[in-house]
Order: structure tokens, then sequence, then C-alpha cells
């Protein structure tokens, strides 16, 4: 429970840091990045829900975030509705894909069930290419509207916007992790079918984190035609987000929710500062040589080397307490 | 659609489906037979085609440059076999996520890569046989399409009896069986293996040509790539080289239908489609072990 208010506090936190940020910093390009970077938070958070914790890779992630970018724009020219109902309309669809995906896993497991999300994505993808209403494969140019009451610019409430909505989700996969659901991923992810064997409703389970994850993954997408003002196919169903959300994770450290924020953090922020710097081809490249380097290397992710120096540290220092404890009793 | 349209239809896809085992035959042999979680086939078969297209440059045959890259790729296959074994299969634990992980990175890397040295701009070679056709009746058979068919071919079959007849290859399919017994009759897993996982890169050499020849190749072909191999390695029933051949035709076929009836962009779907049908339907494939 003190746990729990902890994080609570340090949500609060984050909530009132994004809102002063949006005040008082002048560089509208800090705005751009910081977008990016909580967009990837929100990403790499809904991926390890199915990946870290239950051990369902999903190659899928771009469909998703397409599914909710693209209801996003669907709304936008049939009703013209407001962001919130873009948000939540893209929250249900990418869920709804996301049980679709988690009933795949009924008679799928390892290397089959991840071909068989890249099947998805690319199926999603076909089907707006030639999608006319929404732009086909030529795109579609979408208006930001004024920016709301408080705010200089559209760009800063969307910042705000998706800050909440990367709380809202590491939020909830912290609640995933600690409750008695994340337990019964962990032993699905293990051995699923001691799991099944022992009374873990596996299929409810599974399928309850592949919905969850898809949605998480559909609302990252909702504000992205806003935030770009443009959309196209091939930009948003771009391999990039796949390995992004893959990656991030894995670098972090799937076994705890703070794993995907840190690798998010980290990498976003990396490849904003590559992509400025040096090339955007470049930043892609850097994602893909860490996280064959960490799967190699360092497969608990940073989180797992930082338990790893923390412990080696204690230990030392408990046998160097024990010794002079020792040594200081005898005399 | 007429039914002249549609025999059309059926023979360019026969050539194109004995393509598409060529292609996916290395897949058989690495994921179906050996069960690496072969992610990055497809981008190893695009890097095929880019090494056909530069040694095209200097006036070679792409066939003849596919077939001279097959040491190099072969070697190569050794290397990435002999990597993964160090780093994942030895230890044995939580193999699969990293394993995939891995291929997934290799496969975004070497289409990064290609990105950086060629462009993202499509590429294609010149053959004296690029462009030419031969009439069969009323139809005009490419003979882009024709060539790959009859490699390919070749290639599937030579490799299904060296596979069923040779000493090697029957240690090949030993080791998918059992590997435990294998070793205790005095030969070394991993030693096949890596035989093997060779033999299944170097196919990507000559694999790669044969895409080049077919039609012109951007880096990221690798993805639409993903879903064909696998569909046919998977509807062939794992590690089934006369499967492969078969599976390889119903793609071709099914592609080639719904491409004349539907049209281009809806042909993407297809390899993935029938994939999803299968895993659903029949995970053990048409001739599955």
């Amino acid at each position: 429970m003190r746990g729990s208010n902890r994080f609570l506090a340090a949500a609060v936190l984050v909530v009132i840091a994004a809102l002063a940020l949006a005040h008082t910093v002048q560089n509208e390009y800090f705005f751009f990045a910081g977008y990016v970077v909580l967009q990837f938070v929100v990403l790499a958070t809904a991926w390890n829900i199915l990946g870290g914790y239950a051990g369902y890779v999903n190659f899928g992630s771009g469909a998703f975030f397409a599914v909710g970018a693209y209801t996003a724009v669907a709304l936008i020219k049939a009703l013209d509705a407001p962001l919130i109902v873009q948000v939540i309309a893209a929250f249900v669809l990418s869920g709804l894909l996301g049980f679709g995906v988690g009933a795949l896993t009924l008679r799928l497991r390892g290397i089959f069930f991840s071909i068989a999300t890249v099947a998805v994505a690319v199926i999603c993808e076909t089907a707006v290419i030639n999608w006319r209403f929404v732009g086909g494969s030529r795109g579609l140019a979408i208006l930001q509207p004024a920016a709301p009451l408080w705010f200089e610019s559209y760009t800063r409430f969307l910042f705000v916007v998706m800050a909440l909505i990367a709380i809202f989700s590491v939020a909830l996969a912290r609640y995933i992790q600690v409750s008695w659901i994340g337990r019964g991923l962990r032993a699905i992810r293990d051995d699923e079918d001691a799991a099944e064997c022992a009374g873990v409703p596996t299929l409810k389970l599974k399928l309850a984190a592949a919905t969850l994850s898809g949605a998480l993954m559909g609302v990252a997408g909702a504000p992205f035609p806003l935030y770009m003002s443009f959309i196209e196919p091939t930009s948003v169903f771009s391999l990039n987000y796949a390995v992004s959300a893959l990656a991030m994770p894995i670098i972090g450290g799937t076994s705890s929710w703070a794993g995907p924020v840190i690798g998010a953090v980290l990498l976003a922020s990396v490849q904003q500062i590559v992509t400025v710097t040096i090339s955007s081809e470049l930043n892609v490249l850097v994602v893909g040589v860490l996280l064959v380097a960490f799967v190699v290397a360092a497969p608990q992710g940073i989180l797992g080397l930082a338990e790893r120096l923390v412990r080696t540290r204690g230990v030392a220092r408990a046998a160097l307490g024990a010794q002079g404890g020792g040594i200081g009793d005898r005399s | 659609m007429t039914p002249e349209l549609l025999i059309e239809a059926v023979v360019a896809g026969i050539l194109l489906g004995s393509f598409y085992a060529a292609v996916s035959i290395g897949l058989s042999i690495a994921f179906g037979l050996l069960d690496v979680p072969h992610i990055a086939h497809p981008a190893f078969l695009v890097l095929g085609a880019y090494g056909a297209y530069l040694l095209g440059q200097h006036g070679l045959d792409p066939l003849l440059a596919g077939a001279a890259l097959t040491p190099l790729f072969f070697l190569g296959g050794v290397g990435v076999y002999r990597f993964y074994h160090a780093a994942f299969e030895r230890h044995g634990t939580d193999k699969g996520l990293r394993g995939l992980a891995f291929f997934f990175g290799v496969a975004f890397i070497v289409e990064v890569g290609l990105i950086r040295v060629f462009g993202v701009d499509q590429r294609m070679v010149e053959a004296p046989y690029i462009g030419k056709s031969l009439a069969l009746g009323s139809m005009r058979l490419p003979l882009r399409m024709l060539v790959p068919f009859a490699v390919a071919l070749a290639l599937t079959i030579a490799l299904s009896l060296y596979l069923s007849r040779t000493f090697a290859g029957r240690a090949i399919k030993a080791v998918a069986q059992d590997q435990t017994a294998l070793a205790l009759m005095g030969a070394d897993p991993v030693r096949v293996k890596q035989w093997a996982f060779g033999i299944a890169t170097a196919t990507c050499a000559v694999a790669g040509a044969l895409l080049i020849i077919l039609g012109p190749v951007d880096p990221g072909l690798g993805r639409l790539y993903i879903g064909r191999t696998f569909c046919v390695a998977v509807l062939a029933g794992l590690g089934s080289l006369p499967g492969t051949l078969a599976a390889g035709l119903i793609l071709g076929i099914a592609e080639s239908v719904v491409l004349t009836s539907f049209g281009a962009s809806w042909a993407p779907a297809v390899a993935f489609g029938i994939l999803l049908l299968v895993l659903a339907v029949r995970p053990a494939g048409l001739f599955g072990r």
C-alpha cells in the first residue's frame, strides 16, 4: 500500500511537471520531441503487458498504433469528433483487435503467435491502403484545431494529453503486475501447461492481457493524426513502431513496469537527439543494434543490470560489515 | 473472370509458386528442421538480391552472381548459427522470446544497413533473358518468370534429394528428429546443425538472385516475404521439402488469381491470410510430421 501511495504521488508530480513545462518552456521543438518520447512510453508499456509479463511476443505493434490513429481520422472526417471521443474509440477498437489477437493464442505459441501478429499488421495495412475514405495510400491532411484555453499551441496541449495517457498506461501496467493477474501471467510465461494444471485461468488472463495491451497501443496512436496534421499508411505502419515497442521494454527490462518506462525514455530521447544531430536513418539503426546487444549480453535489461550492481555491492558491504562486526564483538 | 484469364492466372501462379518454394526452402530447413526462429531469413534473401545486383554492376549474370555468392552466404550462415547457439541455445533459458527478438533485431539491422548503403530506391539487374517472353499459343510467358521457375524447381528438387539420399542430409533430418539420439550415435548435433544452417543461408544467395531477376528490389521487401516464406514453410508442414514445393505452388496460384481478379494492392494480404488460416485450422501443415 505504501508503494501505491508513493506511485500516486509520483504520478501527480509528473502531471504537474508536464503542465508547468507546457507553460514555461519557450522552445516549441521541446514539445514535439517530448510528445514522441511519451508516446513511446505508452507503446512500450503496452507491449510489455503481453510480451514481458505473459511472454507472447507481438511484432505487430504498428497495426494497433495505426488502428488507433485511423479510428481518430475516421471520426474526425465523419463526425468532427473531439479528441476525447477519438481516444476512447481508439481504446475500444484496438482493444477489440487485441482481443482477436488474444484469441489466436488459443492455438498459437512462441514464434507462431509472433508471425500471426505480423500477418495481422500486413492485413490491416492492406485494408487501410484500399480504404479511400481515410486517404488510402496517398494519405490525408488534417487541420489542427485552435489551441484550447490556457495553452499556447495545440502541440503543447497534445503533449499534456500524452503525459496523462502515459501515466494512465503505466498505472494500469503496474496494477496488473502487482495484482493476481500479473502473477497468473508470469506463471503462463514460465510454463503455460503447468499454470493451466495449477488452476490458473490461462485463456481468460491471456485475453485480458492482449486486449489491454492492444487498447493502450491504440490510444498511443489516437492523437497522432492531429499531432502530425497528416496521415499516410507507410509512416503509421512503419516497422519502426514494432521494433521500438519491443526493443524498449527488452532494453529497460521486461519484468517490471519500470523497465519499459526506463527503456522508452532513454531510447526515445537518444533517438530524438541522434535524429537532430546526425541522421534519422542512424537513429533506427541504434535501436536495432541496442536490441541485439541487450538480448545477447543483458537479457534482464537495464533493470537487471542495476539489480545485479546493487546486489554485488550489498553482498560486499554485508561481507565487510560481518567481518567488522565480528572483530568488534570479540574485543 | 473468363476461363482464358483464369488459365493464364493459374499458369503465372505456377511459375510464381515454384519461385516462392525456392525463397522458402532455406526457412523450411532453418525453422522447420532446426527449430531456429529465423525471422531474419527474408532479410538475408534481400541481402542476396543486393549481392547479385552488386556483382551485376560488374557485368556478371545475376544467376552466376548468386551461385558465386553461395560460399560466402554459407560461411555467414555458419557464423550466425554458432553465435545464436552460443548466446541462446546452450543455456536454454527463455530461448523463445530472446531468440525471436534477436533475429528480429538482425533483420532490422540488415534492412536499415541496406537503406544506408543503397538508399530506398528500387534496384534491378540486366540480363539477356529479362524483358523477352515465350509465346505459347495465345499466352505469353515472360522469361524473367520462366528462368526463376526452372532454377527454383532445380534447387528444390536438388535439396530434397540431398536431404533424403546423402549421409549428411540424413544426419540433418536425424538432428531434427532426435538430437540426443544423434549425440549418442557419436555425431555432434551442433556441427550438423551449423552445416544445415549454412546450407539454409546459402540458398538465400541463389533465391535472392531469382528475386531480383523477377522484379525490382528495395530494402523493405523483406517484410513482405516474412509472410510469404513463413506461409509456405508452415503450410508445407515444418521441414518437409516436397511439401515446400506444393505449398509454394498453392500460394503462387492463390496470389496470382487474387491479383487478376481484385487488383495488385490486395496481393500482399493473400500470404498472410492463408498463413492465419493454416495456423488456426491445421498448424501441422499439409505434410506435417
